[in-house]
């Protein structure tokens, strides 16, 4: 008699809970759903609106084109194949400009945290480098390498190397020192200590910082672009600024938007795959 | 026989940009093997700063320290060093925090590897290899601590307040299964306490530092029938409360400086 109660009981319990958890994930979901559909109306809104001026003529056509001219252009160019040549260019140098920033960056971590002598030494140097605006090295870097590939690749470097060296270095050391301490227990020499506990442990620190240097890339590549290239989404800018065709610029600015955001997409998706199980 | 661990004229100086402190000054001790020793005293008396030191983490500005008649240069797998905290790695499974020593210092097969995780069995964690720290209790993540210590079958095992960061009652159950594991496997310990209560119930001798520089006060032994019994009950032993007082007062003084 008893135990047919203390049954009933648990199903009802586990029904309750089970429609308490219901209830939870189906406000979760409403809440994302709302989330998702005022971002697209907000996107959407922008447009109507930007369309609207350029017809009713508050705002001047020939400066800020009109988002009917901006897809008509970018699907023109697209099926037309003029815009492949371009966009190629330009997500090259970013994605090795990426690449070897972050490369080369936690390359030179690696070396300052191995040696504190060279660490002390380089301080300095790189503390004015980071500070200098990059940009202003421009044109050494075209009497260097040449107007173009490499150049612009140099230019992107400038940017991310550092910045990404001080970041990963401090990630290097803020790591705690008692893990440090339980692999030293064991007699571990400096590379196990490094690729035992200071890498895995700073990964989170690199990924973020793979985050950073999208952006610092886009930035590095288009600047160096407006400087020396002959194409790319750059150069498109700066010809479309010459002539005076805005929808140009425009229609260059929102692919570098949608392409930076496919690729930060990537980056994040790359940190889920890594950190996943900690 | 020779004693496994000898501290001879041990002195070590902590310097700093302002100033040069004295953390211990001519300290000698002999530890017999199978001996279980507790190093007690008030604060900055120098019982990490000496524990570190046998572990050769830290080199003496003089004196020597010899443990199984070698003098200790550098950390070795031969003494397993026990922190606080567990200090798991949280990117590594149970199995792989617990093999870490035998992986650095390359003995890991097949064979350490199981023996490996008998020890995990033995210490209770059955089942939880492939889990991750951060899914474990305090009291399992430190016992999952000692298994990656002693996994490498050191012959001097170095516990450093091992249990402090602990609730009371898995720090009690704790010290039971340190205590009984060390004594099966035959391991010599040295532990770091700042609780009297626990170095009288888990240690053959109680060693009281006094700070200022750190130096030995006073050795108490444990009587026989305290350290024949398990640490939770060889506290209701007579005897217990007595022998407790006396090194609280003792440590009162120390700790005043008379």
């Amino acid at each position: 008699m008893k135990s047919v109660e203390q049954i009933e009981l648990a199903v009802s319990r586990k029904l309750w809970l089970d429609q308490k958890h219901e209830e939870y994930r189906a406000a979760k979901l409403r809440w994302k759903s709302r989330v998702m559909a005022v971002r697209a109306g907000l996107l959407v809104l922008l447009f109507v609106l930007w369309e609207t001026a350029a017809r009713a003529g508050w705002i001047d056509t020939l400066l800020f084109s009109s988002p009917g001219r901006v897809f008509r252009q970018i699907w023109s160019d697209l099926s037309g194949g003029s815009l492949w040549p371009h966009l190629s260019v330009t997500v090259g140098e970013t994605v090795i400009g990426f690449l070897l920033g972050t490369l080369l960056g936690t390359l030179l971590a690696v070396v300052i945290w191995w040696s504190p002598f060279l660490s002390a030494v380089l301080d300095p140097y790189m503390v004015v480098f980071n500070s200098m605006p990059k940009v202003a090295l421009g044109p050494i870097f075209i009497v260097m390498f040449g107007a173009g590939f490499t150049a612009i690749v140099i230019t992107t470097l400038s940017i991310t190397v550092i910045i990404t060296t001080l970041v990963v270095y401090n990630s290097f050391n803020s790591v705690d020192p008692n893990l440090v301490k339980v692999v030293r227990s064991f007699g571990a020499s400096r590379v196990q200590v490094f690729g035992k506990v200071i890498l895995p442990s700073s990964f989170p620190a690199i990924v973020s910082t793979l985050k950073v240097n999208v952006g610092m890339s886009w930035v590095g590549v288009i600047v160096g672009e407006f400087l020396v290239a002959k194409s790319g989404l750059g150069y498109l800018i700066i010809y479309g600024f010459q002539v005076f065709n805005f929808t140009l610029v425009m229609s260059s600015l929102l692919i570098i938007a949608a392409v930076a955001t496919a690729m930060y997409q990537l980056v994040v998706y790359v940190e889920k795959l890594i950190l996943s199980r900690r | 026989m020779l004693p496994l661990v000898q501290l001879k004229g041990v002195t070590h100086a902590y310097l700093g940009d302002r100033e040069a402190t004295l953390a211990i000054e001519e300290l000698n001790l002999t530890v017999d093997k199978g001996e279980f020793v507790s190093l007690v005293g008030p604060s900055g008396c120098g019982k990490t700063t000496l524990l570190s030191i046998i572990s050769g983490l830290l080199q003496p500005s003089r004196g020597d320290v010899y443990v199984g008649g070698h003098p200790v240069l550098e950390p070795s797998a031969e003494i397993g060093y026990m922190l606080q905290q567990d200090y798991l790695f949280p990117w590594r499974t149970i199995l792989d925090n617990a093999v870490l020593g035998l992986e650095l210092t390359g003995n890991l097969n097949e064979e350490t590897r199981r023996r490996t995780l008998g020890l995990l069995k033995e210490l209770g964690l059955e089942g939880k290899e492939n889990a991750y720290p951060s899914e474990l209790s305090g009291g399992m993540r430190q016992r999952v601590a000692l298994v990656r210590t002693l996994a490498t079958g050191p012959k001097l095992l170095l516990l450093d307040e091992p249990f402090s960061a602990l609730d009371y009652q898995i720090k009690l159950q704790l010290e039971d299964l340190v205590a009984e594991t060390l004594l099966r496997r035959g391991t010599t310990a040295i532990l770091v306490t700042h609780d009297l209560a626990e170095a009288i119930a888990v240690s053959s001798r109680v060693i009281l530092l006094q700070p200022n520089p750190g130096r030995i006060r006073r050795i108490f032994t444990v009587p026989e029938a305290i350290r024949s019994t398990p640490p939770l009950y060889a506290r209701d032993l007579p005897g217990f409360a007595e022998l407790f007082h006396t090194v609280w007062k003792e440590m009162e003084l120390a700790g005043r400086g008379d």
